[in-house]
């Protein structure tokens, strides 16, 4: 059918149109949820028994000092402005102090963020690369041993404690058969051997050529980073295998296998094809899990990363830093949440 | 009918080891001409076609005395041979476009994809061959077409989609399952029209199932009627008034016609003994 020029632009401009309000609607809600993110914390920190001025103070302080403190931190304000201070000082980059280390905050968590993200990253990386697959081959096999297999390994996963798990590893691989390194990211003699660039070593050693402790630091990193990835992939492979049973009991398998199709052709290009926004959702979910996961594993394996951290951080009551942990682990899930959405719309054309 | 695509001897369907027979003792043959099966939902004549490309779901038995596509003997061919006899030389449309066309999967590469399963052509010539063949369907704007993804195209063009992925290859059977059932009345029959006018081009035997009497009675040559699974009567398609069986004769009292002068329909009566009854051998 052809339309008169007119309409077609007509039509074009509303789609812009159209595009440009979901954009907005988009930013509205996050927004939204950022907003709603920065109230709890706000009111975690205030509502919680631990005193902001006695944890700069110590325990043994000055009244005349606590009173200068006091007021200094406006806490004799109304709540509304003490927000209002809060918000002020975070969008600054302002997290305020972390009693246990001396330092700001935000200097604190960008230190030790980027080994959590190192761990987290190549474990999500193995969950998926045999998640996926397995729950594909799972689906196929369907009721066969191959699924039963798969099935039972998987529910091992789900429902094994991680902590044990890394225990386990250590027992099995470190101390028995030598397999792997132990605890922490580097030995002890390749510490602070290469210059600091972003903050993941692997990265970092092969940018400055040191394959000695490239090696070294992947030696350390594979336990707990199977470990972690192990649980996200057993999830991922039992929800890759509902999903392609979903879409194998559709009729465009049926005209496909009519075509002609290889069952190869028939899983990968026209099923598997199908599930890959749900998928997505999955791994983008898990992955925000992986980061906020790593507390347990890294405390397992002496990783010195974000949980490790924040775990510190609970133990002595250092409220600033527990809440700017728990800040950061929000912005994370509200940004894999929003990277997800984008995705959506390049692997659905429904959704443009 | 000198040429015999397809003979079908004794085909019988059954799931739970024999137990329950959806399609039981159906012998037909098919020339290059147009065959209509006729029954009501259950009576087997999908799964009937499904068979005949041994797509059947899973948990189902096929036996049957023969089943051979002219030199070729559909019961003990192996699944790579299938494989290449489905699309090449049986293919099958489906109901609902909205169901079988992949979602995800522009319409044109679709197309395309069937073209390249079974001719040895360039994905740059299959693509031209799917326009043409998008303008085959009398499809306008093909180039346009073969870019746009299921959900952006109307029922009626869907099926137009899934009658050009089906004939690309030019194949000698097209088994039609209920083609027209899922589209408005109005749109049913352009594309019965469009269904008949190629398939008359091209000199193919086509299996055309249904349970619409007035559809099959006009596009058809030959009408076997199916009820539990059995053929019950098979008769040419303009002489279907003078069906003996009760079951026709049923059926075709419970078409309304727009002349007669309105009466209640009449109910269909089942006679239990039908069930029994041996199934007759369609020539």
């Amino acid at each position: 059918m052809t339309f008169p020029s007119g309409t077609e632009t007509a039509g074009r401009y509303a789609a812009y149109g159209r595009r440009a309000n979901n954009g907005a609607r988009l930013l509205g809600s996050v927004l939204a949820t950022l907003f709603g993110l920065l109230v709890l914390t706000f009111v975690i920190g205030r509502v919680l028994p631990a005193d902001p001025v006695i944890a700069i103070l110590g325990d043994d302080y000055d009244p005349a000092a606590y009173q200068r403190v006091f007021l200094e931190l406006g806490l004799d304000q109304p709540l509304y402005v003490q927000f209002g201070i809060y918000i002020k000082n975070i969008l600054t980059g302002d997290l305020g102090n972390a009693v246990i280390t001396g330092r700001p905050v935000i200097q604190d968590i960008l230190r030790v963020f980027p080994a959590t993200m190192e761990l987290a990253t190549i474990s999500l990386l193995i969950a998926v690369l045999v998640g996926v697959p397995l729950g594909v081959i799972a689906a196929v096999n369907r009721d066969r041993l191959p699924d039963h297999i798969i099935r039972v390994v998987t529910l091992l996963g789900f429902s094994a404690p991680v902590f044990w798990l890394g225990l386990m590893g250590l027992v099995v691989f470190y101390a028995h058969l030598g397999w792997v390194a132990g605890s922490g990211r580097l030995s002890l003699f390749y510490l602070d051997l290469v210059p600091y660039r972003t903050g993941l070593i692997l990265l970092d050693s092969l940018l400055a050529g040191e394959m000695d402790v490239f090696w070294d630091a992947l030696n350390h990193l594979v336990l707990p980073a199977s470990i972690l990835g192990y649980a996200s992939m057993a999830y991922i492979a039992r929800m890759t295998r509902s999903f392609m049973l979903a879409q194998m009991n559709q009729e465009y398998i049926l005209t496909a296998r009519i075509k002609g199709c290889s069952p190869n052709a028939v899983i990968w290009k026209h099923a598997f094809k199908n599930i890959r926004v749900q998928l997505l959702t999955i791994v983008a979910l898990t992955y925000g899990g992986l980061v906020d996961g790593a507390v347990l594993i890294e405390t397992v394996f002496a990783w010195p990363g974000f949980g490790q951290y924040m775990v510190g951080a609970l133990t002595f009551g250092d409220m600033n830093a527990v809440l700017g942990c728990v800040l950061l682990i929000g912005i994370i899930f509200v940004g894999l949440n929003l990277l997800s959405d984008a995705l959506y719309r390049v692997f659905d054309p429904r959704t443009k | 009918m000198q040429e015999k695509l397809l003979e079908v001897e004794d085909l019988t369907v059954s799931f739970g080891r024999g137990k329950f027979r959806v399609v039981d003792g159906v012998s037909f043959t098919l020339g290059r001409e147009k065959l209509g099966i006729v029954g009501e939902s259950g009576s087997g004549k999908s799964m009937t076609g499904k068979a005949v490309l041994r797509l059947l779901p899973g948990g189902a038995t096929l036996e049957a005395k023969r089943l051979q596509h002219q030199e070729v003997d559909l019961l003990t061919a192996d699944e790579r041979q299938m494989r290449d006899i489905r699309g090449r030389r049986i293919s099958m449309i489906l109901q609902d476009p909205k169901y079988s066309l992949n979602p995800v999967v522009r319409v044109g590469e679709q197309i395309a994809e069937a073209c390249r399963l079974h001719q040895h052509v360039s994905g740059q010539e299959a693509a031209e061959r799917a326009v043409e063949m998008l303008a085959a369907v009398q499809i306008r704007e093909p180039k346009r077409v073969f870019d746009l993804y299921p959900h952006e195209i109307s029922g009626g063009m869907g099926q137009r989609v899934m009658i050009a992925m089906m004939l690309v290859t030019e194949p000698s059977i097209l088994i039609a399952d209920e083609p027209t059932s899922a589209l408005d009345v109005t749109v049913r029959y352009e594309i019965l029209q469009l269904l008949d006018g190629l398939v008359s081009r091209s000199n193919l035997g086509v299996v055309f199932i249904s349970h619409d009497l007035n559809l099959v009675r006009r596009f058809c040559d030959r009408v076997i009627i199916m009820y539990a699974g059995r053929i019950v009567e098979a008769l040419a398609a303009d002489r279907l008034e003078d069906a003996e069986h009760p079951y026709t004769r049923g059926l075709l009292a419970a078409v309304p016609r727009i002349h007669a002068p309105r009466r209640r329909l009449q109910v269909l009566t089942r006679d239990p003994l039908w069930m029994e009854a041996p199934g007759v051998r369609a020539p």
